[in-house]
């Protein structure tokens, strides 16, 4: 592989600035780290993000009436309240569901064989909006007087807060991630300041026999650039790996099957070592030409 | 080019009170003089505004005819690489052998091809077989004489010398400051400040060399007393 030009040793940079001794890996170690949360983080706002988009999808979508009512007058109310959303503006369509569709819908809390006829269950019916949306309180005060057993179940009432919750949360996933990236950006510049001033000496002696900034400055920007590009490598392969083998829960898992990535999604975090060989990159060489300023 | 270095009214401060002050002087290409005065006059300080170490704190100072203050960082780079320096103390890489370290120069402006002399250099320096051993563990005389080497290998306008032969025996004394008259006769610019009037007496006998004087403050050309 043929390093980028800034990293390649073509000038001897390498050795005129002493080797940096045992606490070199501790950079690469912070890069690993910060990349393997940054993995995390990365995976918890993808399936939030995924989350609430399907959540606030459906919030709109569909609503319900439920009716309960007397045996012999059911029949009656449901038609009564069909007619009604025929009528209400903002109402695509509006459906009774079947005997079948309820008891489905039932299944898997009381399983298959429940004897729906013998239990006083609501009727449940499927309202469908057009894009417009309709009068939520007008449509109940029309309800409560064309079906007095009916409610209006909008949704909203539960899915919106978690519909906010989980954008909340990918928010917060990916100020983790800007987080991360300046917690980075910090260790390395301390790290670098450290490796700077252990080698005043050494850069005063460089300054003087006629080196450029540019010469000194590039012998710490590459160490410190592979270093972290070899640990935030390892950290996202590491991180990649754990979030392959979490156990696949299926429907039943429902937000924790979500944290994972899909497809393409695989590819996000390989932009991880990239960045942070970035930021490596330019947290290093602030520092060196704030340190060479110090002299002429 | 009219001068190398060009001191006009120039002052120079640590912080505190002045300890040059109103120094107008031209070193003329070509040109090799002494510089001696007591220890701590600022002999050493004259050596660093001369290669841009230090800035002055009032006057001017030109550098092969430019300003020092309008020299950019990547200017005064290239300009050092015109003038050689021997570093009272030295300026070593202490983790790179000898042979690195007289090298560097030409490392750092990317033109180790040039390096082949350095075999000859170390030689005449007497340290021939010393060219892998690091610079802690050689001897003040053998580090001030790799300095030299370094300063010059270069291949400098101008080399600019504090207390080169301060550590050495006569003999080398001698063997270096032939070294310099010679790179002087080639049309090197020379600057050596030195303690030492013997050696100044014997380099007179060799090249038409000047002598300052730092005193009160003040660079004067000393009188032909010495
Ligand atoms: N970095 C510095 N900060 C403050 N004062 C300094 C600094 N360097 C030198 N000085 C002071 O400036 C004065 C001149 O120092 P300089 O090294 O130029 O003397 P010198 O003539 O070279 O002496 P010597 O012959 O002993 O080498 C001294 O009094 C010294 O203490
Ligand atoms: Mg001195």
């Amino acid at each position: 592989m043929k390093l980028p030009l800034f990293l390649r040793d073509d000038s001897g940079t390498d050795s005129v600035v002493p080797p940096s001794g045992h606490t070199a890996w501790l950079t690469s170690f912070t890069a690993a780290a910060m990349a393997f949360l940054a993995v995390f983080a990365l995976a918890l706002s993808l399936a939030a993000g995924n989350l609430a988009a399907r959540w606030s999808d459906a919030l709109d979508r569909t609503a319900t009436v439920r009716l309960s009512a007397p045996e012999d007058q059911i029949d009656l109310q449901t038609k009564a309240i069909l007619d009604t959303l025929a009528t209400t503006p903002g109402i695509a369509s509006a459906r009774a569901m079947t005997d079948e569709e309820q008891r489905a819908l039932l299944a898997p809390w009381f399983g298959p064989d429940l004897p729906i006829d013998s239990l006083p269950l609501p009727r449940l019916i499927e309202i469908t909006e057009d894009g417009t949306g309709y009068d939520t309180e007008g449509l109940r005060q029309r309800l409560a007087a064309e079906a007095p057993g009916a409610v209006l179940d909008d949704h909203t009432r539960w899915r919106r807060p978690l519909a906010v919750a989980a954008s909340r949360l990918r928010l917060l996933g990916l100020l983790s991630i800007v987080l991360i990236t300046g917690a980075t950006a910090a260790m390395i510049t301390l790290a670098a300041s450290a490796a700077l001033a252990a080698n005043a000496q050494v850069i005063r002696t460089l300054r003087l026999v006629g080196a450029r900034d540019a010469y000194i400055a590039r012998a710490f920007v590459r160490r410190f650039t592979l270093r972290a590009l070899v640990g935030a490598a390892i950290g996202t392969a590491l991180g990649m790996l754990g979030v392959a083998l979490l156990p696949a829960a299926d429907s039943a898992g429902g937000f924790l099957t979500g944290l994972g990535f899909h497809g393409a999604g695989w590819l996000l975090p390989l932009a991880l070592p990239p960045l942070t060989a970035l930021v490596a990159f330019a947290a290093t060489r602030a520092s060196a030409f704030r340190k060479l300023r110090e002299l002429t | 080019m009219r001068s190398v270095i060009a001191f006009e009214n120039v002052a120079y401060s640590y912080g505190g009170g002045e300890l040059l002050s109103d120094i107008s002087l031209r070193l003329a290409p070509g040109s090799f003089h002494f510089l001696t005065g007591p220890s701590g006059a600022g002999k050493s300080t004259f050596l660093k505004l001369c290669y841009a170490e230090l800035l002055p704190t009032a006057g001017h100072l030109s550098l092969f005819d430019r300003e020092v203050r309008s020299l950019s960082r990547d200017d005064i780079a290239l300009t050092r690489r015109r003038i050689g320096v021997v570093h009272q103390d030295c300026q070593f890489l202490d983790h790179l052998p000898l042979a690195a370290n007289v090298t560097l120069p030409l490392t750092v402006a990317g033109r180790t091809g040039e390096a082949k002399d350095l075999n000859d250099l170390l030689g005449w320096v007497g340290l021939g077989a010393l060219g892998q051993a690091l610079p802690p563990s050689l001897s003040g005389g053998e580090r001030q004489r790799a300095a030299l080497a370094r300063a010059i290998i270069m291949g400098p306008d101008v080399i600019l010398a504090d207390e080169p032969t301060g550590n050495l025996d006569w003999e080398m004394s001698l063997r270096l400051l032939t070294l310099l008259t010679e790179l002087n006769r080639m049309g090197k610019t020379v600057l050596v400040a030195t303690h030492d009037l013997n050696l100044i007496r014997q380099a007179k006998s060799q090249v038409p060399a000047r002598v300052l004087r730092i005193a009160k403050r003040r660079i004067q050309l000393a009188g032909a007393d010495l």
